[in-house]
């Protein structure tokens, strides 16, 4: 923790202590006065005893990162029966009895906000602990479904290392205090009418936040409310600007597209409305019959994303060259640009001319999008092209923005910080966020606080903003407060808390209403402002179904025609030099708020498969160029400043080009977070927010090991995944299957086959939806109470995830067709697992499971090597935290926290499938079909994971196996697995397949 | 059980052969309470003074068939009849993976009495024996070769039967305490 | 049949015992080893080295049992290492024993006698250091007793479709067959030790042990037939033993484990580390305790000779590896086979070859085999080829099977290395008590192979135990 970059601090303060103490709620238990006042004292002895775990001694360095981990606080003693639930009212979701039943969950529909975008969900709750969260069917934004943040979320709330007391100076204080504080410094202001307040926010998509702060400003008027978050959509904003001259906020409608073309986007998976896209580009993937028609993808992009991996046709160029050729292309479909001189490659000029026609021959019916990264000239030039192809109001529809106050946000921190070197701040409040780590390095951001007479913090952790403020405020986590919040089509949701703020936090409603010197609770806060946007009608009904739905009815934006004023400027003639720096929000820390989230440090990055590090990206080419392997520390010069980084080799990135994901090098995140991965801010420039050229890369002789779950990147010539063209499928509807088999992809056996009676589960996976995003990844670490053991343990390839995804390339290392698998257990008929389990641990059930008996198993690992899918994994060192009190509230109780020295692996959610057996015979009926829900179907926003009985030739996923896409993997070992998949398909465009 | 006050006589030889020989003699001479002792097993010395059965190798076919047999049906039982589970989709009975434990438990059973049963029917553990008081017989575990008519035999006269010893070429006659 | 030289190709004339010697003398010469009450300083120097390394083996099995498994080298998907080729290391090297002591004697090579007693302890060393490993790489070894079938409240039995409960009691019994046979042999010799040892105590011990063996005729009879029944049913379970441990790779599908060559070639495997461990052994020791007259050339010669045929066997089964994974067509194995030669773990397979195959090729020579140092050099080679061979087989076929995805690579830690370089030193520590408290030769089967002081033309003088 952050106690030594404190203040001095003296002794123990005893009027805190009382203070502290009259503050506390709950059974809360104290041990010792060091530890109510928190002293640095107590915080070290916590540090010091903690890793008296055994595995530290046997390897340092790895050990006690592991142990970290698994954070011990003894300040949380207390707090296992703090889980009480609120006292406000809120709609359980469904029809659930208002009292709680044990062993029962109920589900609250709530919302969780991220980089500007609310998504609706629901939370599964256990005796009022939020154990697990899901999309909200009802949600426009959700469709059931999440991404990998949002089910990673609720590990955050129940983080050891999150801050548990309002500090000042670094010393324990009162939320009491602060208030009369604030107070005081707000009437000794010495500028009129607040002249010398500031309010720097995160993008603010809650109206209700927004009426608050709008009544603050009334208050103040000469007062400022400045957002700033890095990773925001300032270029979207700008280049709407540009097209109508106002701010508009713009959906996509994926699934009327036939024909799309993505300037370097990653919409099926990062950004506002991502899992709704994913769920329809999906919806246009499935080929029911040779005979339907797939809609057509074309990617161009400098550095990989999932949605160009899921291309039909992916275009590498340098970042610089995008936006020619969306000029070109443009120029191409006969849109007028101020002057345009392109030098196009012949492949780049077959590229434009192929999707022109394409483009062309679909009017109406295609769609451009810009990547949330591009210049505002890209997107003025999509704007442009949909005009063009006439696709406003068909595949593109309009809306207000739904930022409260949509700005600039690097030109409103520019305006903060140079106002607080100007002196002209006295009071800087900061509601969310990081800057001090954000901050663009050229922003000096961090020094011009300095200057601020009375600054405070309100965050989750007393991170690198905290340690510069006078005031830290622990923030309430999205579980535990109360707000609301836009959805990216403006869908409201409100937010409701499930369980008491677990350290007595308080959300930003909270402290603007300190401000507005009315406290008021956070439900009242919202509540009462919805009942003031209700003019008419009752207000209670409408309330409470919008608690129960998960969102207000009809809240969504209407569209709107915005008047085209675009005049598309002429090409900037800035030559390229050196190499280009691409900077993206990390897929798992996204801008660092999650970096002390050991389910996201742990999740494999998508392309790259790497866990608790970040890297320089860069093309195959460049580093034979330069002689570097993946691991080789090399030195970035951007804009003057410099960062040695370790390099990674990511195929089909543009030659030349060096891509760094945000998020890591955090010095104070918490025991997970802190000191790992580098700090690719420190290269990040107002001007150039998401890079630039004129990088400089020189080599060093240092190395860092990275730990990447997947060592090889081929296939090896295997027919794992099956691919072919829809073409190809029209002319041979079998290519997936085996030869001389039949579907089930039986062999031959001496043994007659074991029937299966009543319910026979099994699972079909989608190729050709499945983008790789690993959502289903932290689903089911969510659901199944699996561990996180940490970079050592994983560099030596134990990792617990029940799901993985494997990321083959086919193809040429410069531009590699990408292809995603998640391989689960296959729960074989033939299980090879279980013959070899010498005492029974690992047996079928009668409806086909391959169960894992963790109480029998002695640990062998025969079932792991016999598994020619390698699905099982083992508890090598006692990886399940039985040490954080905290973390004991996160788990699911319906599943077994496995101990040190048993194999595990995936169960299809047995649980789940035992709560509907249950539900079922209480109404006395058999099972429905989709009534079980795996959680990695849940989760998966495309619907690539179907789930159901397979002795139900009318269960959705019995037809998928009758599918003749349908083929199950390495059935020559005649394992007969109840997990088959769908072969992939592509659309190519013909005139871009020669060559 | 003997009431007389010798246990018997005891005859030492420096050869094998000698002693087979006196064996032979001895018993042509109507002598059955007899036995030899020798440091190591000496050919044809059991038959010369009558010892011609041996149960043994009856006993260890025994032990083997009920071996196998247990070693099968314990398996059987265990996989068939007290608790069915389907592994892996193969048969309860996989009879041929129960193979080898049957194999093991036989040879098991086999060996285990071969030994026990040839030290059950030659009465040992046995610590105590009368030939031990005999001064020179620690010799029969080196290079010495005894022969020693008990006292119990009908035809046994400690002057006649010493006698008839010396005359089998006894390098020396002794008697044996009880 | 007693001394009269074995006729057979290149058999050379010189007897198995240097003449001269009487059943005193001999009897005298190796007991006096055991019941003289001033011990050699080679032995105290042998034996603390030995103990120390026990230490070792002492330390690992604290760490492993006390933090896990983690603390090994293993991993997923490589889930076995050091401790399974350890194991059939260890198993294979007691082979040797039990073919001396069963099968040569129905064969009825006398020349065993001299080193069967020898040959049958090394088998119960090994087969107790290679039993450590199977309970140790469990990740819960204090559930080890669930591999027995007793009557558990879970109401569940072991799962004997599975090798693993196969090796349990293939192993269990082979140690209990090989403990009995070697307690049989030396009754009569305990009884020796009883009858000439001076201390009390040491009358009583051995006596205990003796069971009070007076060597009478009819007890001899019976004895022998035990004996011999013995060795009858010894022999198959030896074969057994090696087979059912190299069901452990041939019955799952692993590529590289799943071949149905494995079997014999795990035993001839094990009969050829076995012969190098013993000639490793016998030659220190016969040089250290002046028993040259006992174990003579002709015993190395032989035992050189059983070390070239198995390891022909030995490289026909590599050969025939290759070939299968070629001919079966499967890509797997061709795989395999290929990564197993050229991979990251190429190097150690070349060794093996080399330690295995090349190396031995020496023995063809007659002055190769006639040079005791040099012998004792290959025999040191092929223990170390035969250690790379088992872990080539279990390494290199799992760290990279069916899917490229989950490949990886295995690394031992010092807590592996510990282990089994401790499991040496248990080897070793028993086999100096062993010398040092019991006779190494089996004394009475000396005795038998000796001429007769009288012989009488008419009868054939004392059979050995072979003797019907």
């Amino acid at each position: 923790m952050s106690h030594d970059a404190m203040p001095g601090h003296d002794g123990i303060d005893w009027g805190e202590i009382r203070r502290r103490l009259a503050e506390r709620q709950g059974p809360e238990y104290w041990r010792s006065l060091d530890e109510v006042a928190d002293t640095p004292e107590f915080q070290e002895l916590l540090h010091r005893e903690f890793p008296e775990g055994a595995t530290e001694w046997t390897d340092p360095v790895g050990r006690r990162q592991f142990l970290q981990l698994m954070g011990a606080s003894l300040a949380l003693a207390g707090l296992t029966a703090c889980s009480s639930q609120p006292s406000d009212k809120i709609v359980p979701y469904v029809r659930a009895p208002e009292e709680v039943i044990p062993g029962k969950p109920l589900f609250f529909a709530t919302a969780v906000t991220l980089g500007g975008c609310s998504v609706g969900v629901l939370v599964e709750s256990h005796q009022g602990r939020p154990t697990k969260i899901e999309g909200n069917p009802l949600h426009p934004g959700s469709l059931g479904a999440t991404d990998a943040l949002t089910q990673a979320s609720i590990l955050g709330l129940y983080d050891p290392d999150r801050s548990q007391v309002v500090l000042r100076t670094g010393t324990p204080s009162t939320w009491n205090a602060f208030v009369s504080g604030l107070a005081t410094q707000l009437d000794s202001g010495t500028q009129p009418q607040g002249g010398g307040l500031r309010i720097l926010t995160e993008t603010v998509v809650s109206p209700t936040l927004a009426a608050q702060l709008q009544a603050v400003l009334a208050k103040f008027p000469a007062a400022r409310w400045h957002q700033f978050e890095p990773v925001s959509r300032d270029t979207v904003r700008a280049g709407a600007r540009l097209a109508f001259g106002e701010t508009v906020n713009t959906i996509h409608r994926v699934e009327a597209a036939d024909v799309i073309v993505s300037l370097g986007s990653d919409f099926l998976t990062t950004g506002p409305g991502a899992v709704r896209y994913a769920r329809e580009f999906a919806s246009r993937r499935r080929a029911e019959t040779p005979a339907t028609a797939l809609n057509r993808l074309y990617a161009i992009e400098a550095t990989p994303t999932l949605t160009g991996g899921m291309a039909d046709h992916r275009l590498v160029v340098r970042p610089d060259d995008l936006e020619s050729f969306a000029r070109g292309l443009a120029v191409r479909l006969g849109i007028e640009v101020g002057g345009h001189s392109w030098r196009p490659t012949p492949e780049q000029a077959k590229w434009v001319d192929a999707l022109a026609r394409d483009l062309a021959a679909h009017r109406g019916a295609s769609l451009v999008v810009a990547g949330d990264e591009q210049s505002p000239a890209v997107h003025l030039l999509a704007h442009a092209m949909n005009r063009a192809l006439e696709n406003h109001g068909r595949t593109v529809v309009f809306t207000d923005p739904i930022e409260a106050v949509p700005v600039d946000q690097g030109e409103s921190l520019g305006q903060l910080v140079a106002d607080m070197q100007a002196g002209k701040v006295e009071t800087l409040l900061i509601l969310g966020g990081n800057p001090v780590y954000t901050a663009p390095a050229d922003v000096p951001f961090a020094e011009a606080l300095n200057k601020v007479a009375f600054r405070a913090h309100l965050a989750l952790y007393e991170d690198e903003t905290s340690a510069l403020c006078h005031w830290h405020l622990p923030e309430a986590h999205t579980l535990e407060g109360w707000s609301d919040g836009r959805a990216y089509d403006g869908t409201v949701s409100i937010q409701q808390p499930l369980i008491a703020p677990l350290y007595g936090g308080r959300t930003a409603h909270e402290v603007a209403s300190a401000l507005l010197s009315d406290p008021r609770s956070g439900y009242d806060i919202v509540r009462d402002y919805w009942k003031s946007q209700r003019r008419s009608g009752d207000f209670e009904t409408v309330w409470r179904k919008a608690l129960h739905d998960g969102l207000i009815a009809d809240s969504a934006l209407p569209a709107k025609v915005p008047t085209w004023k675009g005049v598309i400027p002429a090409a900037p003639s800035v030559a390229p030099q050196g190499l280009d720096l691409v900077f993206r929000p990390d897929p798992a820390v996204w801008d660092g708020r999650f970096a002390n989230n050991g389910w996201l440090q742990e999740l494999p990055k998508p392309l790259t498969k790497l866990t608790w590090d970040n890297a320089a990206l860069m093309s195959p080419a460049a580093a034979e160029r330069l002689g570097v392997q993946s691991g080789d520390v090399v030195e970035l010069t951007f804009a003057g400043r410099r960062l040695n980084a370790p390099a990674w080799i990511l195929p089909g990135q543009a030659d030349g080009t060096v891509t760094l994901h945000l998020g890591y090098g955090r010095t104070q995140a918490g025991r997970a977070g802190s000191g790992i991965g580098v700090n690719a801010y420190l290269l990040r420039t107002a001007a150039a927010p998401w890079g630039g050229s004129g990088l400089t890369l020189k080599t060093t002789s240092a190395r860092s090991r990275l730990a990447s779950t997947q060592g090889h990147q081929t296939m090896q010539g295997r027919n794992l995944v099956r691919m072919a063209t829809a073409e190809e499928f029209r002319k041979h509807p079998d290519f997936a299957r085996d030869p001389g088999d039949h579907g089930a992809g039986h062999q031959p056996s001496f043994y007659p086959a074991h029937k299966y009676e009543g319910y026979a589960w099994g699972m079909a996976i989608d190729l050709n939806a499945c983008t790789g995003c690993n959502a289903c990844v932290m689903a089911c670490q969510s659901e199944n109470n699996s561990p996180v053991v940490g970079k050592a343990e994983v560099l030596v390839g134990r990792e617990m995830h029940w799901i993985r995804v494997d990321r083959y390339y086919k193809g040429g290392l410069e531009a590699p067709e990408t292809v995603h698998q998640p391989v689960l257990c296959m729960q074989c008929e033939n299980a090879p697992c279980e013959p070899v389990c010498p005492v029974g641990a690992t047996v079928h059930s009668s409806e086909g499971l391959n169960d894992m008996v963790y109480n029998r198993c002695v640990g062998t690992r025969y079932c792991s090597n016999n598994c020619p899918y390698k699905v099982r994994h083992f508890n090598f060192l006692q990886y399940a935290d039985d040490r954080t009190p905290s973390l004991a509230l996160l788990r699911n109780p319906n599943v077994t926290v496995r101990s040190r020295g048993v194999m595990e692996k995936c169960t299809y959610c047995v649980q789940r499938i035992n709560e509907a057996r249950i539900q079922a015979k209480t109404h006395d009926r058999d099972i429905q079909d989709g009534e079980v829900i795996t959680a990695c179907q849940a989760a998966c926003p495309s619907q690539a994971i179907v789930f159901g009985n397979i002795n139900d030739p009318k269960s959705r996923v019995s037809q998928l196996k009758a599918h003749p896409l349908n083929y199950g993997l390495l059935t020559e070992l005649n394992t007969r697995p109840r997990t088959t998949y769908l072969a992939r398909l592509r659309n190519p465009n013909p005139a871009l397949e020669q060559g | 059980m003997s009431t007389a006050p010798v246990y018997g006589l005891l005859a030492e030889f420096d050869a094998p052969e000698e002693l087979v020989a006196a064996g032979e003699r001895a018993y042509a001479d109507g002598y059955r309470r007899l036995d030899a002792y020798t440091p190591f097993p000496v050919h044809g010395l059991a038959e010369a003074i009558g010892f011609r059965t041996n149960r043994l190798p009856l006993l260890v076919l025994i032990a083997g068939i009920v071996g196998a047999g247990a070693g099968f049906f314990s398996q059987y039982y265990a996989a068939v009849i007290d608790y069915p589970l389907n592994v892996g989709g193969r048969p309860l009975n996989s009879w041929p993976a129960f193979i080898p434990i049957t194999f093991e438990v036989t040879i098991l059973a086999a060996a285990a009495t071969a030994v026990l049963g040839m030290l059950a029917l030659n009465g040992l553990p046995q610590p105590y024996h009368p030939v031990f008081n005999a001064p020179r017989f620690a010799l029969a575990t080196r290079d010495r070769f005894f022969l020693c008519i008990e006292a119990t035999d009908p035809r046994f006269d400690s002057e006649a039967t010493r006698k008839f010893l010396e005359g089998l070429g006894a390098k020396e006659v002794t008697d044996v305490e009880p | 049949m007693a001394t009269h030289p074995e006729t057979g190709p290149g058999m050379p004339s010189t007897p198995i015992v240097t003449p001269g010697y009487t059943y005193a003398s001999v009897t005298d010469k190796i007991s006096v080893i055991v019941l003289s009450g001033t011990t050699p300083l080679s032995w105290f120097a042998g034996f603390l080295i030995a103990f120390g390394l026990l230490q070792a083996l002492l330390l690992g099995i604290g760490w492993t049992v006390v933090f896990g498994l983690g603390t090994w080298g293993i991993n997923i998907p490589v889930g076995w290492g050091f401790a399974i080729v350890n194991f059939v290391w260890w198993i294979g090297i007691g082979h040797a024993g039990t073919l001396i002591s069963a099968i040569l004697l129905l064969l009825r090579q006398q020349w065993r006698t001299s080193i069967n007693r020898f040959a049958e302890a090394m088998t119960l060393f090994a087969v107790s250091c290679a039993g450590l490993f199977p309970l140790l790489h469990m990740g819960r070894p204090w559930f080890g007793y669930w591999m027995f079938p007793y009557p558990s409240t879970m109401a569940i039995w072991p799962q004997t479709r599975s090798p693993l409960v196969w090796d349990v009691f293939a192993v269990s019994t082979y140690a209990t067959v090989s403990l009995l046979f070697w307690y049989v042999g030396l009754i009569p010799d305990l009884a020796t030790l009883r009858d000439r040892a001076k201390a009390r105590a040491l009358k009583i011990g051995y006596g205990m042990l003796a069971l009070g063996w007076r060597g009478s005729a009819q007890h001899w009879h019976r004895y022998e037939t035990a004996y011999l029944l013995l060795a009858g049913l010894a022999t198959p379970l030896v074969l057994s033993v090696h087979t059912v441990v190299s069901f452990d790779f041939a019955t799952s599908l692993v590529p590289g484990w799943h071949t149905t060559i494995f079997p014999p070639y795990f035993v001839a495997g094990a009969i050829y580390s076995g012969f190098a461990m013993v000639l490793t052994l016998t030659i220190p020791i016969r040089w250290l305790y002046r028993l040259d007259d006992f174990i003579t050339m002709r015993h190395l010669r032989n035992m050189a000779n059983v070390m070239l045929a198995t390891g022909l066997m030995v490289a026909y089964g590599y050969l025939m590896e290759i070939f299968f994974a070629w001919y079966s067509g499967n890509p797997f194995e061709m795989f395999m086979m290929l990564n197993r030669m050229t991979g990251p773990y190429g190097p150690f397979y070349w060794a093996l070859i080399c330690c295995n195959i090349l190396v031995p090729q020496l023995l063809w020579s007659e002055r190769v085999k006639a040079n005791v140092p040099l012998l004792f050099l290959i025999a040191l080679v092929v223990n170390v080829g035969m250690w790379l061979e088992r872990f080539v087989i279990v390494i290199t076929s799992l760290h990279r099977d069916f899917l490229p995805s989950a490949w990886g690579m295995y690394y031992p830690t010092w807590v592996d290395w510990a282990i089994f370089v401790g499991s040496i030193g248990l080897f070793l520590t028993m086999l100096f008590l062993f010398i040092r408290v019991l006779p190494m030769i089996s004394i009475f089967e000396m005795r038998t192979i000796l001429p007769s002081p009288k012989p009488r033309p008419a009868a054939a003088p004392g059979a050995g135990p072979a003797g019907d």
